[in-house]
């Protein structure tokens, strides 16, 4: 129950925190446009949303060995960028990374997804794919249960030219909204972290796509929280930005205390909900 | 459904274009070109990247030359790019330019539109084109002012007013030339352009010869259509990369063993449940090493390919 509570609560605040994003987006007129990946520090986006989410809190730079983000130097497909954030920390009831951050300075709303985690977790461990829209400092921030906060920063070169962020074929994709797909992969095991693929059918617009002949924005749609629990304990709670790619496709963890289901529900910008479940029986 | 706002708009900033070409050292410099066919006229790109060290001069570009007029097969990667094909084809002939068929909405092919905006000139495309254009005409303009240095506007961008959707024709006085649309493929828009008097077929990039294919639709929807493309009464193709081949099934083989390769390979590694970021490393890598511009563009196929076939039941 407790952290039915606590789940709510950080849901609003993310939520406050993502529409901030945006406004930050909005008013961010002459960004300076970033070439290299010399100084994330020089990054103006950056101390804005750091302000926005953390205040003065300490934030402490770390390696991969503490904070592993995984992002391609140079994005193939800027639509469709394959990103993951795995802390090594322990991860035990008394001691946890209970936040993943994702943000991506340049996109015209930075605070790309908050993840939380539970003990019942058992890793902060998730890959999903982005949308990238110019050259631009990833960052991965774990905030973990005693409250400190823990940085790992990337560059990424997103691909211009035909790598558009629209979709490739509109219509097709407005067929299947909705449609989940949830699976374990590898062999489930009593008490040992599981991973879970989740994928959603979701056009996921930005709205910030102006159709240049109607001079209007197509409307902003796109899946804004994913709540994952097993046996009714949560697991993961995602709110989720439209920088995060068509079709939003999540792997993360959870550690199975006996046979369950997993369920998931999906809400998007519309308040559309869907669920999916999946009947887990770990082995021994 | 012809609107003349535009055709003034358009008009008053190929002045400006002319204006700027003749300030930066006289007229334009006329693109070369091969009379591929009787009447049928091709200016080969280089099989390149779309990059400012070429002149965005990269995709194959047609006109083919009727009794009455001429109908130019896109118009180049650049504004102008777009004011040197129409200085070659002004050479090669004075009939008007009646047509201009845009067979799908990327840089390297529709940017030059502004330069054919003329009182007799309609502009012909996908009945998706359009829609595709606009969602990515921020990037196109975006990538000339960072890449190529050109100030292009919204204005700059020439929208087609003729819309095909399946087949039409269009008549250039004693030659016809058949337009066609099909499934979702390279893209979601692509349209290719026939003139069935010397059975010579525009494929535009539903076929890549030596540049490597490159997937920004569907794989399978493209699978699916290479069969009916090569059953057409060719005599010439011309693709949207690379030389012009002639007719038949042969023209269309190693597209069609690459996009194979890729469909196959991507299932495998679904199916062995690997990620997308395994799957860019290992998918493919052979089939690709026997193309040009592998390295720019494979690994993006790998991930469209991934990303579609992810669904598949």
């Amino acid at each position: 129950m407790k952290h039915n509570r606590m789940t709510r609560r950080e849901l609003t605040a993310a939520g406050a925190a993502l529409t901030a994003s945006l406004a930050l987006g909005g008013a961010r007129g002459a960004r300076a446009e970033i070439k290299s990946g010399d100084n994330p520090e020089a990054s103006e986006i950056w101390h804005k949303v750091r302000a926005s989410l953390f205040e003065t809190r300490p934030i402490t730079n770390v390696g991969d060995d503490t904070l592993l983000l995984d992002a391609p130097v140079r994005a193939e497909d800027a639509a469709v960028v394959p990103i993951a954030m795995r802390a090594k920390l322990p991860h035990t009831a008394s001691g946890y990374v209970s936040k993943l951050y994702l943000i991506i300075d340049n996109n015209p709303s930075p605070i790309s997804a908050i993840f939380s985690f539970t003990p019942q977790s058992g890793r902060a461990d998730i890959e999903t794919r982005v949308r990238v829209d110019e050259y631009t400092f990833v960052r991965a921030i774990a905030e973990t249960s005693d409250g400190r906060l823990l940085m790992r920063t990337r560059f990424v070169k997103a691909s211009g030219g035909c790598s558009a962020p629209p979709g490739k074929d509109p219509q097709a994709a407005l067929a299947s909204v909705g449609k989940i797909k949830m699976r374990v992969d590898g062999e489930v095991v009593l008490d040992k972290p599981t991973l879970v693929q989740l994928m959603i059918s979701h056009p996921n617009d930005s709205g910030m796509v102006m159709d240049q002949l109607t001079r209007q924005f197509t409307p902003r749609w796109f899946v804004r929280t994913v709540k994952v629990a097993y046996g009714g304990q949560p697991v993961l709670l995602a709110d989720l930005d439209f920088s995060i790619s068509e079709n939003p496709n999540l792997r993360f963890y959870f550690v199975p205390r006996g046979p369950g289901r997993l369920t998931a529900e999906v809400v998007d910008s519309n308040q559309t909900a869907w669920k999916s479940s999946l009947d887990v029986a770990p082995s021994a | 459904m012809l609107s003349t706002l535009p055709r003034h708009a358009g008009a008053l900033l190929l002045c400006a274009l002319l204006h700027v070409a003749a300030q930066a050292g006289g007229e334009p410099v006329p693109l070369a070109v091969t009379e591929v066919a009787p009447g049928v006229y091709v200016h080969a790109g280089a099989v390149e990247d779309w990059v400012p060290a070429n002149g965005g001069d990269i995709a194959n570009l047609g006109f083919v030359v009727g009794s009455r007029c001429v109908a130019v097969i896109d118009s180049g990667g650049t504004p102008e790019l777009g004011l040197r094909w129409r200085a070659a084809i002004e050479r090669t002939t004075r009939l008007p330019i009646c047509f201009v068929f845009d067979t799908h909405a990327h840089p390297d092919h529709v940017l030059g539109n502004a330069a054919f905006v003329a009182a007799q000139t309609r502009f012909v495309g996908s009945a998706k084109f359009n829609a595709a254009m606009a969602a990515r005409e921020p990037y196109f303009l975006r990538a000339l002012q960072r890449d190529f240095g050109i100030n292009a506007t919204h204005e700059a961008m020439v929208y087609p007013t003729v819309a095909v959707n399946g087949t039409q024709e269009f008549d250039l006085g004693d030659r016809i030339l058949v337009a066609q649309t099909w499934p979702t493929a390279h893209t979601d828009n692509d349209l290719t352009v026939y003139d069935r008097q010397t059975r010579t077929l525009f494929a535009s990039d539903l076929l890549f010869v030596q540049h490597i294919p490159v997937v920004d639709g569907s794989l399978r929807g493209w699978l699916d259509t290479m069969p009916q493309l090569a059953r057409i009464d060719v005599a010439l193709v011309v693709p949207g990369h690379g030389p012009t081949r002639a007719g038949g099934p042969d023209a269309w083989k190693p597209q069609q063993e690459y996009l194979e390769a890729l469909l196959r390979e991507t299932r495998a590694a679904l199916k062995s449940h690997q990620t997308l970021s395994q799957a860019v490393d290992s998918v493919g890598v052979s089939a690709a090493s026997r193309w040009q511009l592998a390295e720019r563009f494979h690994r993006r196929n790998v991930t469209a390919a991934f990303a579609e076939l992810e669904w598949e039941d």
